[in-house]
């Protein structure tokens, strides 16, 4: 018997945080005790890509859409909307623009400019399900490319749709295939790689954790194509629910024959191990990843030779990202010329963001490429929270740069982001306002990629903790003008001599920062100020004659050097005041100066 | 499960497509509205909507979600059900038991005929022009 309803409940890493699990378990308990268990399916799904919103739930097929739902909410959509056929309307999302509720959700604001192909299942299916996964065409990639391609045809169908790595440099990926089909070795392999480590970046993560089998069905597709019989996926023990989830579909996989010897019967074999990663940036690093599947320390090592002749343990090897994977499947079940009919000139498809920092709607976005940083934050992101005017976004992350207000209506692709001295990146996209110093956001990517520096070679390791050093003096009020030089010298050094991509883009946010903000550097050099009023050193808070004497300030200053009386004007002790700025933001009186 | 040849993968991908077609409203042209207030589900509606389920699986219409709501006040003649189709008037359905379900399902979902004897009302958006 088929179910009247269907309710979809993510269970991303970010909805489980807000306690999805546990409504999960109340509304499957809620079913059971109203007796409908029959009528309606709980399904389990993958990111919904509105994190902000998060928990959701979505009924099906009258796509009402809930949104921060709690625990103790499923009693209420059990018993009204299950049982009676009633929205439950509190919790139903309403645009915050005009207060309706969207008929369906693709009207959403969020969800109306984007164009879902890498997340395709993601909040579709139960990604702990296999089955799922096959009705909505899972696996019939792999079918098509075992019983009516080549491995010619496929990699043809794969360098004519486009697709470029979105690991962040872009290399066409059938390029790439096509080194590995091309040499001769007893051993090929293919590697994903999941080592996500970009800061405020999840795509890769949610991808996995909502859709596991598309990267395998890929991965064994890539196998196909170049010969490969062996596959290992690259993933950071941080992600515990994404490596579970994969490894539940690889077992799965391997029960019904799609992975494993003899796939679907024929004489192709192919199969997938995990391989987890303690967590370091630089083994995102294609070379330094492969070090680190053989058992050794995470290094780069120089390249040529690539991995594509020569990788792991020597043998050729593919190696892309999860997003890449993630578009292999599609691309030959609808044909290159469907795919890169999407997107610009030189970038195909679509990109996935992770939009996050002070935007309204934060979360995980696919577009198409093309598509502008205009409407990806004011349309799709619903603009800038609490209306404050945009200042910056940072793509790319500590590899990336900050496109300014300038540059909105810039098309996002590989080359127009280059060109603004930014990149694509993996796809974290940070939203910045006002409040935001750029040196101080300039000074946590350094901080990150010092932190994160292999250390093997000496313009990375040295480079990156001197330029360091100096913004630290910077944001200190203890900075010098010759220190701009300095910086620039530095950072050319770096991205000519590092070895491997970590130093070699290291000095891009600074680069970045100090060619659209360099009033912002002088400010904080010659005038001993932060325009934004966040680089501590250089803030003094004052009380002036608005001060009523509420008390407010005092009560709430974490060291207690505010003192006066009730109704008197106060005094901030400025040799005890930690410029935390609490007595700040506390004041309803505008009494508090800050300089 | 044993290990699948293609004629089982694409047997099963054939078999699970269909019922996750039924979560899905994208491409669907056909909507069943059933009223499942006090009143319907009192006079019979939850009956009525497994006939839809049953029937539509049986003549494999796809092309239908079936949705349920309140009371559409029209009590007396309930189980109510409208039905909204691409090329045919709105309609709504009044005292709809199983049989008359099925029918519906066959005639009007599948074979674009109208349920004559059943038929309550258009809905007043018809008669009111904005």
């Amino acid at each position: 018997m088929a179910y009247k309803n269907y309710i979809m409940v993510c269970t991303g890493t970010g909805c489980e945080s807000s306690k999805a699990g546990q409504l999960y378990e109340n509304l499957n308990a809620e079913l059971k005790a109203a007796g409908v268990e029959e009528e309606a399916q709980l399904v389990k799904t993958g990111c919904f890509g509105f994190c902000e919103q998060g928990p959701i739930v979505k009924i099906l097929p009258d796509e009402t859409f809930y949104v921060k739902v709690k625990p103790e909410d499923a009693k209420e959509i059990v018993a009204e909307h299950i049982v009676k056929g009633r929205p439950v309307d509190r919790l139903i999302y309403k645009e915050p623009s005009s207060d309706k509720t969207p008929v369906d959700t693709d009207n959403i604001g969020f969800y109306r400019k984007q164009f879902r192909i890498v997340l395709r299942n993601c909040a579709v299916i139960n990604p702990e399900i296999i089955d799922e996964y096959i009705a909505r065409d899972g696996y019939g990639a792999l079918e098509k490319a075992l019983f009516e391609m080549s491995p010619d045809d496929v990699l043809q169908e794969i360098k004519d749709s486009g697709l470029r790595g979105r690991g962040g440099a872009g290399f066409p990926t059938g390029t790439k295939w096509g080194f590995t089909k091309g040499v001769e070795a007893d051993q090929k392999y293919i590697v994903c790689n999941a080592d996500e480590g970009d800061p405020g970046a999840y795509m890769d993560r949610s991808v996995l954790e909502g859709d596991p089998h598309s990267v395998l069905e890929a991965m064994a597709i890539a196998g196909y194509t170049v010969g490969a019989s062996k596959g290992f996926i690259y993933i950071r023990a941080e992600y515990p629910l994404a490596i579970d989830r994969l490894n539940l579909a690889i077992a799965q996989a391997k029960e019904y024959g799609l992975l494993g010897d003899n796939i679907l019967g024929t004489d192709f074999s192919f199969d997938i191990e995990l391989r987890l990663g303690a967590g370091a940036f630089v083994c995102g690093e294609e070379t330094a990843l492969l070090a680190s599947i053989e058992g050794k320390r995470g290094m780069p090592i120089p390249r040529p030779p690539f991995p594509a002749v020569k990788g792991l343990w020597g043998k050729p090897t593919v190696i892309n990202n999860v997003e890449t994977w993630a578009n292999i499947p599609v691309i030959l079940l609808k044909g290159a010329k469907w795919f890169n009919s999407i997107g610009t000139e030189t970038s195909k498809g679509t990109k996935v963001f992770a939009l996050t920092g002070k935007i309204n709607n934060s979360g995980l976005i696919e577009v198409p490429m093309g598509t502008t940083l205009r409407e990806i934050i004011f349309d799709i992101g619903g603009g800038i929270a609490g209306g404050k005017p945009f200042k910056a976004a940072q793509t790319g992350g500590p590899s990336g740069g900050c496109i300014t207000p300038q540059f909105l209506d810039t098309p996002i692709d590989y080359e127009s982001l280059m060109s603004i001295g930014s990149m694509m990146g993996s796809g974290g996209m940070i939203v910045m306002d006002e409040d935001d110093c750029m040196i101080d956001v300039t000074k946590f990517y350094l901080e990150f990629t010092v932190d994160e520096s292999c250390g093997k070679c000496a313009p990375c390791r040295i480079g990156g903790r001197t330029c360091y050093n100096i913004l630290d003096r910077i944001s200190k009020g203890k900075g010098e003008v010759e220190d701009l030089q300095k910086l620039k010298d530095i950072g050319h050094a770096m991205r000519k001599a590092s070895l491997c991509g970590l130093g070699q883009t290291a000095p891009n946010p600074v680069m970045s920062t100090m060619k659209y903000f360099e009033d912002e550097y002088k400010a904080h050099i010659e005038d001993n100020k932060c325009p934004a009023g966040k680089c501590k050193d250089m803030l003094s808070f004052s009380i002036n004659d608005n001060c009523v004497g509420c008390t407010a300030c005092a009560r709430v200053c974490p060291v207690s050097c505010i003192s006066g009386e009730v109704k008197q004007k106060h005094v901030i002790d400025q040799d005890k005041c930690i410029k935390c700025g609490q007595c700040f933001t506390k004041c309803k009186f505008e009494a508090i100066d800050r300089a | 499960m044993a290990k699948l040849t293609l004629d089982d993968l694409r047997k099963l991908r054939d078999e699970k497509k269909q019922a996750m077609n039924q979560r899905d409203a994208e491409g669907k042209t056909a909507q069943v509205i059933i009223g499942m207030g006090t009143c319907g589900i009192a006079a019979g509606a939850k009956a009525a909507f497994d006939a839809f389920l049953d029937e539509m699986d049986k003549t494999g219409v796809t092309h239908a979600t079936i949705k349920q709501t309140g009371c559409m006040g029209l009590c007396f003649s309930e189980p109510t059900v409208e039905v909204k189709m691409e090329g045919m008037p709105d309609v709504v359905y009044g005292n709809v038991d199983e049989d008359t379900a099925r029918r519906i399902v066959r005639d009007h979902l599948k074979n674009k005929t109208l349920v004559s004897d059943h038929i309550f009302d258009k809905p007043s958006t018809d008669i009111i022009k904005d």
